[in-house]
């Protein structure tokens, strides 16, 4: 994958868009009670930490936070093969709880199909939203995100890189070209 | 590393994979742990794969392990235990395996008495053959545990000295733990009646001690075999209390020893004669925890081979980001 990307939102726009998010989330929840945070692994588990912390500036509570590392409830096992890294899945009480599931990049919508079948085998939220940093549409199912950091209208031969400053060691969405062997 | 996680079609063994496949095993076999530990205790990733587990030779525990393994991700499974089967009606291996080809399987798990017999069906059926024990040749998955049990213990298994206690000669356990540890980079070596120990095993790297006090004051880990009860009969031991009385671990014994020693043991065992009670149920046992491992490595083990195209997860893994 090529290091060198078209800046798409930098450090303050991402801040900023998660401050929003974290708005709507409290306006549409009719505040923090019973929300309870799962960030889908490895950067939406970040994001979903950045957004906990904002509910906490304006509300004053910590919201309960679980990981969600949907490899093995896939649906390309067969195609794409298996994945050697499986990240740590945690997930806390959410039976009757109001879920905010946490994505960085909402595409195919796939990745979210896998995370709900996954959340129903731990239990019965009251309901479940999504959240994504990024949407760039191209979905391949009937799934839309309840609140959305930014549209981007991705070329073909493009991609869209979230980075997380844990993993990334840096704040910031990129647009990318995807190298072709 | 996309060779690392080129296992090919089966597993037969651990002396042809590389120590970073190994790792790639062990590493996966970590979240596999989590798993087993949920409320609803089961991933859909096998979903519609049919694997059999075909047993020509009695195993309770390694069976059931797999079994569980194979039903935590969603697998359909068989059981055909060599008894009962046509197989006493003198159906050759292969002629078994191509039958159940022919009801369109995924998997076999193959225990068998005959060394060899795994990598021979591998070579003759196009479904993923998972070795869980072959004669006196590999018993990987044992071996992976194993190895998985003493990372999480010490953390780490370069190093680290195992010795591996009782009947070598006959052990697939032995031979797979050797492999196994050698290649993770660390010190073996083997402890055991003369007779129980094959001549020229030194020329792996394996050092040898006769007896069993200076394997305990050299060790961080103690690997204790079952001792077949056969093997007296076969005259390779005068008897039971004499093999308790030079080679059995006993917490006087283990008293001795200049630091605490992890105990492993692959079961089912013989108490009071390879291992004390005492020992075997004291705090420096991880027999239970070995148990509990398996099922995550067996998992794993499954999980990467299941895929069938294994090169094609490091394109996808490159696609990070945004591949969904």
């Amino acid at each position: 994958m090529a290091e060198e990307g078209r800046l798409v939102m930098d450090e303050r726009a991402v801040r900023r868009a998660i401050e929003r998010m974290a708005r709507e989330i409290l306006d549409r929840n009719g505040g923090a009670e019973d929300l309870v945070l799962i960030g889908i692994q490895r950067r939406g588990v970040e994001l979903a930490s950045l957004l906990a912390a904002e509910i906490q500036k304006a509300e004053g509570v910590e919201l309960p936070r679980g990981s969600l590392d949907i490899t093995l409830y896939r649906d390309d096992l067969s195609t794409i093969g298996p994945r050697p890294v499986i990240g740590e899945t945690h997930i806390p009480d959410i039976d009757g709880r109001n879920v905010v599931i946490v994505d960085d990049v909402c595409y195919t919508g796939r990745t979210v199909r896998a995370a709900l079948d996954e959340l129903s085998d731990f239990g019965r939220p009251a309901r479940i939203y999504l959240c994504a940093l990024v949407d760039r549409g191209g979905r391949e199912l009937p799934i839309q995100p309840d609140f959305v950091g930014r549209h981007v209208q991705v070329g073909p031969g493009e991609t869209v890189a979230v980075l997380v400053p844990e993993i990334d060691g840096r704040l910031a969405v990129e647009l990318r070209k995807v190298k072709r062997e | 590393m996309s060779a690392a996680i080129g296992f090919g079609k089966d597993l037969i063994g651990l002396e042809h994979l590389t120590a970073e496949q190994i790792r790639t095993i062990l590493d996966v076999a970590e979240p596999f742990k989590e798993v087993s530990e949920r409320a609803i205790k089961k991933v859909p990733a096998l979903r519609g794969k049919t694997i059999v587990n075909l047993f020509f030779e009695p195993s309770t525990r390694t069976r059931v392990s797999f079994e569980f393994a194979e039903k935590r991700l969603s697998a359909d499974t068989v059981n055909i235990a060599a008894m009962g089967s046509s197989v006493v009606k003198g159906e050759t291996l292969v002629d078994t395996a191509r039958n159940l080809e022919a009801m369109r399987i995924d998997m076999v798990v193959i225990r068998h008495s005959s060394s060899g017999a795994a990598r021979f069906l591998a070579e003759r059926i196009p479904s993923n053959v998972i070795n869980a024990g072959d004669g006196q040749h590999e018993h990987p998955t044992q071996a992976l545990l194993d190895l998985l049990t003493v990372r999480d213990r010490l953390g780490r298994i370069e190093g680290v000295r195992v010795c591996i206690a009782g009947d070598i000669l006959h052990s697939r356990v032995a031979r797979s733990n050797i492999w196994g540890l050698l290649k993770l980079g660390a010190e073996v070596a083997v402890c055991g009646p003369p007779t129980l120990v094959p001549p020229g095993i030194h020329e792996l790297g394996v050092c040898v001690f006769r007896r069993l006090e200076e394997a305990i004051e050299w060790a961080d880990v103690l690997n204790v075999l079952r001792l077949q009860l056969e093997r007296m009969e076969a005259g390779y031991i005068p008897s039971l209390r004499e093999y308790n009385r030079h080679f059995g671990i006993t917490s006087a014994r283990l008293g001795r020893a200049p630091r605490d020693i992890l105990i492993l043991h692959p079961g089912p065992m013989n108490r009071g004669v390879e291992i004390d009670s005492d020992v075997a149920d004291g705090p420096h046992s991880v027999i239970l925890h070995q148990v509990t491992n398996g099922v995550a490595v067996r998992m794993a083990v499954l999980y990467l081979l299941a895929g069938g195209a294994p090169e094609r997860a490091e394109a996808a893994k490159r696609g990070t980001g945004d591949e969904s």
